[in-house]
């Protein structure tokens, strides 16, 4: 199971932002999504919503073993991530997001709620 | 607080200091957020004889209780000001980002006084605030200064620009956003600029405080899911409101030739399907809506280069498309970003244009006036020509600066007939004449005419479009509950298309704030408004109130010439008829005045003693004023 993403079909409306937030921090913080709408405009005009694809490059470079795959999902555990950044660096397409508050990098852990709001399928649920 | 950002801010343009206060709670709980905000603000602060462009206005800057929470659909944020179209209280409000991401670095309201000495722009990061210079950005176009300080800033920060014509003072000037969503009337823009204010930058990384988030989300998550079903979901998000342009021509409501017809013969070519086929680049959503009305779109025309711009939208197709009459949609697209760049409302922008056409139509200026160019219905290159005078001040340029009735007070001969304008400010994109309360709307508007504020084309119809029984109680209901989602700072169409309750928004809002207020108290807020800007209104310019409240005579007593509509016209008496009706359901004298009666129940009787001492406090009404004003009629989607 991953999540896949149809760009052409992003509208940018953050929805998805919201609500990793509010189910990650229980906090309303866009800036603390583990995705993030990148818009290109005025040209060519699309938004490009950015999220793990669940790789495990981030894991194999955690010098302290604090990313675990958990079913189908990397996963920080907090208690070990030292926050050094190390992951964030490495991550092929970018997708380890920080934030001052946050105490460790974020990324996607599949809980899946983005898919459930976004109205237009750019964020669909496959195996 | 709760459901807020926490923090006002004032800033003294001429001297730079910036003082930061928390914002009031109770001040928040009385007047709820954006054009609650603007209305005691302006009030309180701006002498009644202060220039809408001088010193002593105010540029307001403000969110609301919704913007940046998880809700239908928190996404705007609000901009007041004496408007230089009306010289009354103007709050005009735009979707996109910018609210939210206000909220997020913590900020509930800015209030900017004074005139800054060099062109500046407003930075916002988080904590820190400053003001920079922006000489450089000066005569940049709004979309091309967007572009230019994403790339100057980072594409995180969230840009809100004005263009040359907000620099140049024409009282039809917008701000935009996010590269076509904008605050287009009443003139924000020319405020803006009159500040030598270019820009507004902000980033916010804080989270939003919300007193009970698991109820407040799960509302939202299961009112997404309950609407993703609606019947009227699939065409808003594949045309937006560019749906409605055929809707409005088979009613014969849509404006055509400067609203000398209401039927545009050709509106296939200028429709929303004709825009999706032809122009559509991709869905373009607001901060947190799932119902993504706008249509980001490509102008391709033979011999200029192609413009990127967001719509048009239908109120565009209306007052650019059918009222200057183009027969393609490019055409209407192109025309959209001409006066999105510029800094031109395209409502009001579109309206003076085509109140321009006529004019040449019929030799009120001519080549002569248009530096050897003509002005012809649905020419391009004509309009092009056109708006640049304007925007410039260039020649007669300088006179349709100051909009329709400006325009028309200055070339005479009658012109004023034809001007489609309240207060002022120029129609929105439907014709009144076969819709009597909609006529009643325009003219009645606080800020001018603009359906934002009571949209009744259904509502005509649904009570009988040749009559004017009841409409005017159906008006003024309208005209608290439509401009409740303004202040609330939130979009009004999960309401109007998608049958999310005003009680729903009004339980969000409990579960934010830890308020607990009803619908009832909300409205009650929202008459205390109109309330306040009427008396604001007298103030400034006045009265009698009745004085102010005129239609065009066009809309009066021209017939419709053609089309489903062909033999409609309101009729003075109708018109007299019904603001007699709507002052006495309001609890205003006949003069439209309103009564101490009426003002000290609201909770604004102050508001009261200042009409009294310039003798335009409404006459007591004998039995008293209505318990209830208003009458509940929400108005069938479209």
């Amino acid at each position: 199971m991953r999540i896949k993403v149809k760009k052409e079909s992003c509208t940018g409306c953050r929805l998805c932002e919201q609500i990793c937030t509010i189910c990650r921090y229980d906090e309303i913080n866009p800036r603390k999504a583990a995705i993030k709408i990148v818009p290109h405009f005025p040209q060519p005009g699309i938004f490009e919503p950015k999220l793990c694809v669940q790789c495990g490059v981030c894991a194999k470079e955690c010098p302290v073993d604090a990313i675990h795959l958990e079913g189908e999902a990397y996963v920080i555990h907090e208690d070990e991530c030292t926050n050094c950044g190390i992951c964030v660096e490495a991550c092929p397409i970018g997708v380890m997001f920080t934030h001052d508050a946050a105490p460790t990098p974020i990324k996607c852990d599949l809980c899946l709620k983005c898919t459930e709001v976004c109205n237009t399928g750019a964020l669909i649920v496959v195996d | 607080m709760d459901g807020f950002g926490g923090t006002t801010l004032r800033i003294n343009l001429s001297t730079e200091e910036i003082e930061r206060t928390p914002t009031d709670p109770e001040f928040a709980r009385s007047w709820m957020g954006a054009r609650g905000f603007v209305s005691k603000i302006l009030y309180d602060e701006v002498p009644r004889d202060a220039d809408p462009l001088g010193v002593d206005n105010r540029f307001i800057i403000s969110t609301g209780v919704m913007t940046g929470a998880f809700t239908p659909v928190g996404s705007k944020v609000g901009f007041g000001c004496i408007s230089p179209a009306t010289n009354g209280h103007a709050d005009s409000s735009m979707g996109g980002h910018l609210g939210p991401e206000l909220k997020y670095a913590g900020y509930d309201l800015i209030i900017c006084e004074g005139i800054a000495a060099h062109p500046s722009y407003l930075y916002i990061d988080d904590d820190t605030v400053e003001l920079r210079p922006a000489g450089d950005y000066w005569g940049m176009g709004s979309l091309e200064l967007e572009e230019r300080m994403k790339n100057d800033l980072g594409e995180d920060f969230q840009i809100a620009t004005i263009g040359p014509s907000g620099e140049n003072g024409i009282v039809f000037s917008c701000i935009t956003h996010d590269f076509g969503r904008q605050a287009g009337r009443c003139g924000v823009g020319a405020v803006m600029g009159s500040k030598r204010l270019k820009a507004i930058a902000v980033r916010g990384t804080k989270s939003l405080p919300v007193h009970d988030l698991k109820s407040h989300w799960k509302l939202t998550y299961d009112i997404i899911q309950r609407t993703k079903t609606h019947p009227n979901m699939a065409p808003w998000q594949k045309y937006g409101t560019a749906f409605f342009v055929g809707w409005s021509n088979e009613r014969g409501c849509f404006p055509t030739k400067n609203f000398q017809e209401t039927y545009h013969k050709d509106w296939e070519k200028i429709d929303g399907e004709r825009l999706v086929e032809d122009c559509l680049v991709s869905d373009k959503a607001c901060f947190g809506c799932w119902m993504n009305c706008g249509k980001y779109t490509r102008a391709r025309i033979p011999g200029k280069p192609d413009t990127y711009q967001e719509g048009p939208e239908y109120e565009t197709i209306a007052l650019v498309g059918g009222s200057c009459a183009f027969t393609d949609i490019n055409h209407v697209a192109y025309a959209n970003h001409l006066l999105d760049n510029i800094g031109m409302d395209t409502m009001s922008g579109g309206s003076t244009v085509a109140f321009a056409m006529e004019c040449y139509q019929r030799g009120f200026i001519t080549k002569d006036d248009l530096e050897g160019h003509e002005l012809r219905w649905g020419n391009i290159d004509d309009f092009e020509h056109f708006v640049r005078m304007i925007a410039a001040r260039r020649g007669i340029g300088d006179v349709f600066a100051r909009g329709t009735k400006g325009a028309a007070e200055a070339i005479g001969q009658g012109t004023i007939k034809f001007a489609s304008q309240a207060k002022g400010m120029e129609f929105s994109g439907y014709d009144t004449r076969w819709y009597p309360a909609q006529l009643l709307s325009y003219c009645t508007c606080d800020i001018g005419a603009h359906h934002s504020k009571s949209w009744t084309i259904t509502t005509d119809i649904e009570l009988g479009r040749d009559t004017i029984e009841g409409k005017a109680a159906v008006v003024i209901y309208l005209q608290h509950i439509r401009p409740l989602f303004d202040t609330w700072s939130c979009c009004r169409l999960f309401w109007g298309e998608l049958d999310v309750t005003p009680e729903e928004h009004v339980e969000t809002i409990n579960y934010m704030t830890g308020w607990d207020i009803t619908l009832d108290d909300c409205m009650q807020v929202s008459e205390r408004v109109w309330n306040l800007n009427r008396a604001h209104f007298m103030e400034r310019n006045g009265g009698p109130g009745r004085s102010h409240d005129g239609a065009p005579a066009r809309h009066l007593e021209e017939p419709i010439p053609d089309g489903p509509a062909k033999g409609k016209v309101v009729g003075r008496e109708n018109f007299e008829a019904m603001l007699d009706d709507y002052y006495a359901n309001r609890g205003w004298d006949k003069d439209g005045n309103p009564t101490r009666e009426i003002l000290e129940e609201l909770g604004i009787g102050y508001a009261a003693d200042n009409l009294e001492k310039i003798g335009l406090l409404g006459k007591p009404i004998p039995g008293g004023i209505p318990k209830v004003r208003g009458k509940k009629l929400k108005p069938k989607a479209m």
